[in-house]
Protein backbone atom coordinates (compact mmCIF):
# COMPACT_ATOMS: atom_id res chain seq x y z
CA UNK A 1 0.00 0.00 0.00
CA UNK A 2 2.86 2.30 0.98
CA UNK A 3 4.64 1.46 -2.25
CA UNK A 4 1.57 2.32 -4.35
CA UNK A 5 1.27 5.62 -2.50
CA UNK A 6 4.91 6.46 -3.25
CA UNK A 7 4.48 5.53 -6.88
CA UNK A 8 1.40 7.72 -7.13
CA UNK A 9 3.21 10.62 -5.45
CA UNK A 10 6.18 10.28 -7.82
CA UNK A 11 3.87 10.19 -10.83
CA UNK A 12 1.91 13.23 -9.65
CA UNK A 13 5.04 15.27 -8.95
CA UNK A 14 6.57 14.38 -12.30
CA UNK A 15 3.36 15.26 -14.12
CA UNK A 16 3.33 18.64 -12.39
CA UNK A 17 6.97 19.25 -13.35
CA UNK A 18 6.39 18.27 -16.95
CA UNK A 19 3.58 20.83 -17.13
CA UNK A 20 6.18 23.50 -16.25
CA UNK A 21 8.29 22.33 -19.16
CA UNK A 22 5.80 23.79 -21.61
CA UNK A 23 6.54 27.34 -20.48
CA UNK A 24 9.24 28.84 -22.67
CA UNK A 25 10.88 32.23 -22.29
CA UNK A 26 10.54 34.70 -25.16
CA UNK A 27 13.52 34.21 -27.48
CA UNK A 28 16.14 36.98 -27.47
CA UNK A 29 15.42 37.94 -31.08
CA UNK A 30 11.67 38.13 -30.46
CA UNK A 31 11.80 40.73 -27.69
CA UNK A 32 11.22 43.66 -30.03
CA UNK A 33 7.60 44.01 -28.97
CA UNK A 34 8.55 43.90 -25.29
CA UNK A 35 11.10 46.65 -25.88
CA UNK A 36 8.49 48.89 -27.52
CA UNK A 37 7.99 52.17 -25.62
CA UNK A 38 4.29 51.31 -25.46
CA UNK A 39 5.16 48.40 -23.19
CA UNK A 40 6.59 50.59 -20.43
CA UNK A 41 4.50 51.23 -17.33
CA UNK A 42 5.05 54.98 -17.50
CA UNK A 43 4.86 56.95 -20.72
CA UNK A 44 7.06 59.76 -19.38
CA UNK A 45 10.12 58.91 -17.25
CA UNK A 46 10.33 62.41 -15.74
CA UNK A 47 6.67 62.37 -14.78
CA UNK A 48 7.13 58.94 -13.23
CA UNK A 49 10.10 60.22 -11.23
CA UNK A 50 8.06 63.18 -9.94
CA UNK A 51 5.19 60.89 -8.98
CA UNK A 52 7.59 58.60 -7.16
CA UNK A 53 9.08 61.54 -5.31
CA UNK A 54 5.65 62.72 -4.18
CA UNK A 55 4.65 59.20 -3.24
CA UNK A 56 7.77 58.51 -1.19
CA UNK A 57 7.43 61.90 0.57
CA UNK A 58 3.79 61.35 1.46
CA UNK A 59 4.13 57.73 2.45
CA UNK A 60 7.52 58.22 4.10
CA UNK A 61 8.77 55.23 2.17
CA UNK A 62 10.97 54.56 -0.80
CA UNK A 63 11.87 51.71 -3.09
CA UNK A 64 9.93 48.67 -4.09
CA UNK A 65 8.89 50.20 -7.37
CA UNK A 66 10.28 47.50 -9.60
CA UNK A 67 13.26 47.43 -11.87
CA UNK A 68 14.17 49.92 -14.56
CA UNK A 69 13.97 49.21 -18.27
CA UNK A 70 11.39 48.26 -20.81
CA UNK A 71 11.97 44.52 -20.69
CA UNK A 72 13.89 44.14 -23.91
CA UNK A 73 16.24 41.72 -22.22
CA UNK A 74 19.28 43.59 -23.51
CA UNK A 75 22.31 42.47 -21.52
CA UNK B 1 12.80 -1.31 -6.33
CA UNK B 2 9.99 -0.72 -8.77
CA UNK B 3 9.49 2.81 -7.42
CA UNK B 4 13.21 3.56 -7.77
CA UNK B 5 13.35 2.26 -11.32
CA UNK B 6 10.23 4.22 -12.27
CA UNK B 7 11.59 7.45 -10.72
CA UNK B 8 14.94 7.06 -12.48
CA UNK B 9 13.23 6.36 -15.79
CA UNK B 10 11.11 9.49 -15.44
CA UNK B 11 14.08 11.64 -14.47
CA UNK B 12 16.10 10.54 -17.47
CA UNK B 13 13.12 11.12 -19.73
CA UNK B 14 13.76 14.89 -19.38
CA UNK B 15 16.30 16.36 -21.74
CA UNK B 16 19.51 17.68 -20.25
CA UNK B 17 21.05 20.82 -21.67
CA UNK B 18 24.66 20.23 -22.46
CA UNK B 19 27.10 23.11 -22.81
CA UNK B 20 30.29 22.31 -24.58
CA UNK B 21 33.32 24.54 -25.03
CA UNK B 22 34.46 22.55 -28.07
CA UNK B 23 34.36 24.51 -31.35
CA UNK B 24 31.27 23.70 -33.35
CA UNK B 25 30.67 24.34 -37.06
CA UNK B 26 28.90 27.64 -37.64
CA UNK B 27 25.41 26.95 -39.04
CA UNK B 28 25.28 27.91 -42.71
CA UNK B 29 23.00 30.70 -43.89
CA UNK B 30 22.28 32.90 -46.88
CA UNK B 31 20.43 36.13 -46.14
CA UNK B 32 19.43 39.20 -48.17
CA UNK B 33 21.67 42.21 -47.60
CA UNK B 34 20.16 45.58 -46.76
CA UNK B 35 23.36 47.58 -46.74
CA UNK B 36 26.96 47.49 -48.04
CA UNK B 37 26.43 44.35 -50.13
CA UNK B 38 24.44 43.42 -53.22
CA UNK B 39 22.14 40.42 -53.23
CA UNK B 40 22.31 37.47 -50.88
CA UNK B 41 25.25 36.99 -48.56
CA UNK B 42 26.19 33.48 -47.50
CA UNK B 43 28.54 32.47 -44.71
CA UNK B 44 30.13 29.97 -47.09
CA UNK B 45 31.42 32.84 -49.28
CA UNK B 46 33.50 34.11 -46.34
CA UNK B 47 35.40 30.87 -45.77
CA UNK B 48 39.08 31.64 -45.27
CA UNK B 49 38.35 34.82 -43.31
CA UNK B 50 37.80 35.32 -39.60
CA UNK B 51 34.15 36.36 -39.29
CA UNK B 52 32.45 38.23 -36.46
CA UNK B 53 28.75 37.48 -36.88
CA UNK B 54 26.83 40.10 -34.95
CA UNK B 55 23.12 39.62 -34.22
CA UNK B 56 21.50 42.96 -33.44
CA UNK B 57 18.16 44.76 -33.49
CA UNK B 58 17.02 48.37 -33.74
CA UNK B 59 15.27 48.05 -30.36
CA UNK B 60 18.42 46.84 -28.61
CA UNK B 61 20.07 49.48 -26.41
CA UNK B 62 23.66 48.15 -26.30
CA UNK B 63 23.63 47.84 -30.12
CA UNK B 64 24.04 51.63 -30.23
CA UNK B 65 27.49 51.01 -28.78
CA UNK B 66 28.34 47.72 -30.49
CA UNK B 67 27.72 48.66 -34.12
CA UNK B 68 29.99 51.76 -34.16
CA UNK B 69 32.61 49.89 -32.09
CA UNK B 70 32.64 46.94 -34.50
CA UNK B 71 32.81 49.34 -37.43
CA UNK B 72 35.94 50.92 -35.94
CA UNK B 73 37.39 47.43 -35.41
CA UNK B 74 36.68 46.48 -39.02
CA UNK B 75 38.34 49.67 -40.30
CA UNK B 76 41.34 49.07 -38.06
CA UNK B 77 41.91 45.43 -39.00
CA UNK B 78 40.97 45.73 -42.67
CA UNK B 79 38.92 43.36 -44.78
CA UNK B 80 41.61 41.01 -46.09
CA UNK B 81 41.39 38.47 -43.30
CA UNK B 82 38.58 39.72 -41.10
CA UNK B 83 34.94 40.47 -41.81
CA UNK B 84 32.16 41.74 -39.58
CA UNK B 85 28.68 40.69 -40.68
CA UNK B 86 25.68 42.22 -38.97
CA UNK B 87 22.46 40.21 -38.90
CA UNK B 88 19.44 42.33 -38.10
CA UNK B 89 16.65 40.40 -36.38
CA UNK B 90 14.14 43.22 -36.85
CA UNK B 91 10.73 42.15 -38.05
CA UNK B 92 10.35 45.40 -40.01
CA UNK B 93 13.21 46.20 -42.38
CA UNK B 94 12.59 49.98 -42.16
CA UNK B 95 13.32 49.88 -38.41
CA UNK B 96 16.76 48.45 -39.14
CA UNK B 97 17.41 50.99 -41.90
CA UNK B 98 16.35 53.88 -39.62
CA UNK B 99 18.82 52.65 -37.01
CA UNK B 100 21.58 52.38 -39.62
CA UNK B 101 20.89 55.97 -40.68
CA UNK B 102 21.80 57.08 -37.17
CA UNK B 103 24.60 54.59 -36.57
CA UNK B 104 26.38 54.19 -39.89
CA UNK B 105 28.51 51.14 -40.59
CA UNK B 106 30.71 50.14 -43.51
CA UNK B 107 30.41 46.37 -43.20
CA UNK B 108 27.63 44.26 -44.77
CA UNK B 109 24.29 44.17 -42.99
CA UNK B 110 21.85 41.34 -43.69
CA UNK B 111 18.37 40.79 -42.31
CA UNK B 112 16.43 37.80 -41.04
CA UNK B 113 12.84 38.81 -40.37
CA UNK B 114 11.78 35.21 -39.74
CA UNK B 115 14.33 34.57 -36.99
CA UNK B 116 15.56 31.27 -38.45
CA UNK B 117 19.27 32.11 -38.30
CA UNK B 118 19.31 33.39 -34.68
CA UNK B 119 17.39 30.25 -33.81
CA UNK B 120 19.99 28.01 -35.46
CA UNK B 121 22.72 29.85 -33.51
CA UNK B 122 20.66 29.66 -30.26
CA UNK B 123 21.12 33.39 -29.64
CA UNK B 124 20.70 34.12 -25.93
CA UNK B 125 20.70 37.92 -25.83
CA UNK B 126 20.95 41.09 -27.86
CA UNK B 127 23.48 41.77 -29.21
CA UNK B 128 25.23 38.42 -29.62
CA UNK B 129 28.48 38.04 -31.52
CA UNK B 130 29.87 34.76 -32.86
CA UNK B 131 33.53 34.67 -33.67
CA UNK B 132 34.03 32.20 -36.51
CA UNK B 133 37.50 31.06 -37.52
CA UNK B 134 38.89 30.64 -41.04
CA UNK B 135 37.65 27.06 -41.27
CA UNK B 136 34.08 27.98 -40.33
CA UNK B 137 34.08 26.92 -36.67
CA UNK B 138 32.48 29.01 -33.90
CA UNK B 139 35.34 29.76 -31.51
CA UNK B 140 33.71 32.13 -29.04
CA UNK B 141 30.39 33.81 -28.31
CA UNK B 142 29.89 37.32 -26.90
CA UNK B 143 26.50 38.03 -25.41
CA UNK B 144 25.78 41.69 -24.69
CA UNK B 145 28.14 44.58 -25.33
CA UNK B 146 29.69 47.32 -23.25
CA UNK B 147 32.37 49.92 -23.93
CA UNK B 148 35.79 48.31 -24.13
CA UNK B 149 34.56 44.91 -25.32
CA UNK B 150 35.96 45.65 -28.78
CA UNK B 151 39.50 45.50 -27.34
CA UNK B 152 38.92 41.93 -26.10
CA UNK B 153 37.38 40.95 -29.44
CA UNK B 154 40.37 42.47 -31.27
CA UNK B 155 42.80 40.28 -29.31
CA UNK B 156 40.76 37.18 -30.16
CA UNK B 157 40.45 38.11 -33.84
CA UNK B 158 44.19 38.73 -34.17
CA UNK B 159 44.92 35.35 -32.59
CA UNK B 160 42.54 33.62 -35.02
CA UNK B 161 44.07 35.41 -38.01
CA UNK B 162 47.49 34.08 -36.99
CA UNK B 163 46.28 30.44 -36.99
Amino acid sequence: MKRVGLLLLTFTLTSMLSACGGIEPVAAWERGYLADPAMTWDASPSEAQLKNHVYSSKEASAGGNGAAGGGCGCN
Amino acid sequence: MLVRAFTLALLFAFPFSAHSSEPIPAPAFALPAIQNYDGTLSLESLRGKVVYLDFWASWCGPCRISLPALNALQLELGQDKFQVIAVSVDVVEEDALDFLERYKVDYPVVIDTEGDVPKSYAVEGMPSGYLIDQSGMVRSVHVGFKRGDEAKIKVEVEALIQE
